[in-house]
C-alpha cells in the first residue's frame, strides 16, 4: 500500500520526505518493541525492589549496590580477568599466527588458515565444550593417555576455560589482523632497511604504530566474544569457575533469597555497562584503522 | 587480491641482509606447529573419541544412533523453522529502510548504524534477562485485556514466536552489514530512477531491479542468520524452549559418544555454510 502512494508521489516530481521515513518505519517500530521494550524492563527491573512481607514494589538502588558487593562483585572481577585475558592470549597468538600467514609464500597455507579461522571463529558454544571435554575432559582421550588425571589436571577450571575460550577467540584475531598486516606495504620495511633499521626498529617504530589500531581493535572485539560466552563455560565448569553470566543464568532460574530476584538484572546492567565502556574504545579505533588501512 | 600480489616482493628484500630469512623461517615453523597442534589435535581426538569404544572397537555408531535418538527431528525443524522466520523477517525489515536511508532519508543513517551495531554490545544473556522480565511484566500487566492472548501465544511452545524476534535482532548487524556491503557496490539511486522513469512500479523495482543485483549479499546475510540460528543456545535454553542445540545438552547427559558426534557435525555445518557464503560471493565477482 505504502509503496503504492509513494510511487505516485515521485512520478509527480519530487520525492516527499515521508515517504523515505515510511519504508524504514517498520525496522524502526521492530526495534522499539523487540529491543526497547525488553532494555526499558531490565533497567526499571534493576532499579525495583520489591518488600516480600508486603509485596510491594519500590524502586531503589539496592539491587545495584548488592551486584557489585561481595560474591557478586567476585564473579564480575572473575569474568573481567578471564576475558582480558583470553583477548591479550588470543591477539598475541592470533596476531604471531596471521604473520606467519602473510610472510608464507604458500598460497594454499594462507587458503586453508583464512578458511579454517573463519570455521572456527564461529565455533561456540556447547559444541566447543564437548569437543574439549572429549579431548582433555575427566575421562577425555588424551587425559587418559598420559594419565594427566593422577597429576592432577583438570580442563574445569579457570585456566581451563582460557584455554577453551582460545580455540574461537585465536582465529577470530587471525581475521581481524591478516588484511592489516596485509597492509603493512613491503616499501616501508625497505626503507626501513636502507636506512639501517634492524628488524626489531621496524616493528617499533613502523610496524607495530600503524598495527596498534587493529590489534586494539581485536583484543577489544576478543574480549567482548569472551565476557558474552555463556554455553561453553554453562556446559564445561558448571559453577566451579565463578563467572557473571553463570551468576544471571542460576539467577534467573531462581538460585536467589526472597526479595532479591532482581538481582539478575542487576548484574546484567553491570555486564552491558562494561560492554558499553569497552566498546566505546573500539569504535573509534576501528575508524581510524579503516583509514589507514586500504 | 592486490595484498597478496605484493607478498612475493618482500622476496627481493631478505638478499639484501643474509641473515633474516632463516631466523623468520624458524619462527614461522614453530608458530605454525604450535597453532596446528593446539587446533587439529582436539578434532582429530574427538573424531576418534566417537568411534572407538574401549573393547568393542571402531564402529560408526554414535553417527548412525543421531537420526533414532527421540527429539532429533522436532528440535531440528523448530530451529530450520525458526531461522527461515528470522531470514525472512530480517531481510523484510532491513532491505526497505537500507534503500530509504540512500533514497530518501540519509538523515536516517546514524540511527540505522546505532541498530546494527547495539545488539554486538549487549551480552546475549542479558537481552534474555531483558526479555524474560518483559514478558512476565506484560503478562500480569495485561492479564485482563485481549493483548494478554497475544502474549501467550508468542510465547507458544510449537513455534515460539518470541526467538523470531530475538533472533532477528541479534542477527539485525550482520545482515546489516552483508546489505551495506551489497549495496554499497551498485548505484542504487540511478537504478530506480531509471526503473521508475520506465514505469515501473514500486514493487517491481524492489523485486525485479534491485533484488537480482545484491543477490550475493541477500545470500550471505541468509547464511550468517542461518548459522546464528542454528547454533543459538543461551536465549533458548534460558528461555526454555528446545531448539536444536538446546537438545544437544539434553541428550549429551545419556550419551557422551553422540554429543560430541553432534559437535563434529555442527563444526562440519559451519564449514559447509562458509563454503557456499564464500562460493556465493566469488560467483559475483
Amino acid at each position: 500500500m505504502t509503496a503504492t502512494d509513494g510511487g505516485t508521489a515521485a512520478r509527480r516530481g519530487g520525492r516527499t520526505r515521508s515517504t523515505g521515513w515510511l519504508a524504514a518505519l517498520p525496522l524502526l517500530a521492530f526495534v522499539a518493541l523487540a529491543f526497547g521494550i525488553p532494555a526499558v524492563a531490565l533497567l526499571l527491573g534493576a532499579f525495583t525492589v520489591r518488600d516480600p512481607q508486603s509485596g510491594l514494589s519500590s524502586y531503589s538502588a539496592a539491587n545495584v549496590a548488592e551486584s557489585l558487593r561481595g560474591n557478586y562483585l567476585a564473579t564480575l572481577l572473575s569474568s573481567v580477568r578471564l576475558s582480558a585475558l583470553v583477548a591479550v592470549l588470543g591477539a598475541v597468538l592470533g596476531t604471531f599466527l596471521a604473520q606467519a600467514v602473510v610472510t608464507s609464500r604458500l598460497r594454499a597455507l594462507r587458503e586453508a588458515v583464512l578458511t579454517a579461522s573463519g570455521v572456527l571463529a564461529n565455533f561456540g558454544g556447547v559444541p566447543l565444550a564437548f569437543v574439549w571435554i572429549a579431548t582433555l575432559g575427566n575421562s577425555g582421550v588424551v587425559t587418559k593417555i598420559f594419565g594427566l588425571g593422577e597429576s592432577g589436571w583438570s580442563l574445569y577450571t579457570f585456566w581451563g576455560l582460557v584455554m577453551v575460550y582460545m580455540y574461537f577467540s585465536a582465529p577470530l584475531m587471525v581475521l581481524v589482523m591478516t588484511p592489516a598486516l596485509d597492509g603493512l606495504r613491503p616499501q616501508w620495511r625497505e626503507a626501513a632497511q636502507n636506512s639501517g633499521a634492524t628488524a626489531w626498529q621496524f616493528w617499533r617504530h613502523v610496524g607495530i604504530p600503524v598495527l596498534a589500531p587493529a590489534l586494539l581493535g581485536g583484543v577489544v572485539l576478543l574480549f567482548g566474544g569472551a565476557f558474552a560466552a555463556y554455553a561453553t563455560a554453562q556446559a564445561m565448569v558448571g559453577s566451579t569457575v565463578p563467572l557473571v553470566t553463570l551468576q544471571i543464568a542460576d539467577a534467573l532460574t531462581g538460585d536467589v533469597l526472597i526479595g532479591h530476584e532482581n538481582i539478575a538484572l542487576a548484574l546484567s546492567l553491570d555486564m552491558i555497562v562494561i560492554a558499553i565502556l569497552v566498546m566505546a574504545v573500539y569504535l573509534p579505533l576501528q575508524r581510524r584503522s579503516s583509514r589507514w588501512l586500504r | 587480491m592486490a595484498a597478496i600480489a605484493t607478498v612475493p616482493e618482500v622476496a627481493p628484500g631478505p638478499a639484501a641482509s643474509r641473515p633474516r630469512p632463516r631466523r623468520v623461517r624458524v619462527w614461522r615453523g614453530i608458530v605454525l606447529g604450535v597453532a596446528a597442534l593446539y587446533f587439529l589435535v582436539p578434532m582429530a581426538v574427538s573424531f576418534w573419541f566417537t568411534v572407538h569404544t574401549e573393547g568393542k572397537g571402531l564402529s560408526l555408531g554414535a553417527y548412525t544412533r543421531i537420526l533414532s535418538t527421540p527429539g532429533f527431528v522436532s528440535s531440528l525443524l523448530l530451529s530450520l523453522g525458526l531461522a527461515a522466520a528470522t531470514i525472512v523477517t530480517v531481510l523484510l525489515l532491513t532491505l526497505p529502510a537500507m534503500l530509504a536511508v540512500r533514497l530518501g532519508a540519509p538523515r536516517l543513517r546514524p540511527a540505522l548504524e546505532l541498530i546494527a551495531t547495539l545488539p554486538l554490545v549487549v551480552p546475549p544473556i542479558t537481552y534474555v534477562v531483558g526479555i524474560g522480565t518483559a514478558l512476565r511484566g506484560g503478562t500480569e500487566a495485561l492479564a485482563a485485556t485481549p493483548f494478554w492472548a497475544t502474549l501467550i501465544a508468542v510465547q507458544d511452545e510449537r513455534f515460539p514466536v518470541v526467538l523470531v524476534l530475538a533472533y532477528v535482532v541479534l542477527t539485525l548487524p550482520f545482515a546489516y552489514r552483508s546489505l551495506d556491503a551489497g549495496l554499497r557496490v551498485i548505484d542504487v539511486r540511478t537504478l530506480v530512477e531509471a526503473a521508475r522513469n520506465l514505469g515501473a512500479s514500486w514493487p517491481h523495482v524492489l523485486l525485479r531491479v534491485i533484488v537480482p543485483n545484491v543477490r550475493s549479499a541477500i545470500a550471505s546475510a541468509s547464511f550468517l542468520t542461518l548459522a546464528l540460528v542454528l547454533g543459538e543456545y543461551t536465549v533458548a535454553a534460558l528461555l526454555g524452549y528446545q531448539t536444536f542445540p538446546v537438545w544437544i545438552v539434553t541428550v549429551s547427559g545419556n550419551d557422551g559418544q553422540l554429543s560430541v558426534a553432534l559437535s563434529i557435525i555442527s563444526l562440519l555445518l559451519i564449514w559447509l555454510l562458509l563454503l557456499t557464503l564464500s562460493g556465493a560471493g566469488r560467483k559475483r565477482q
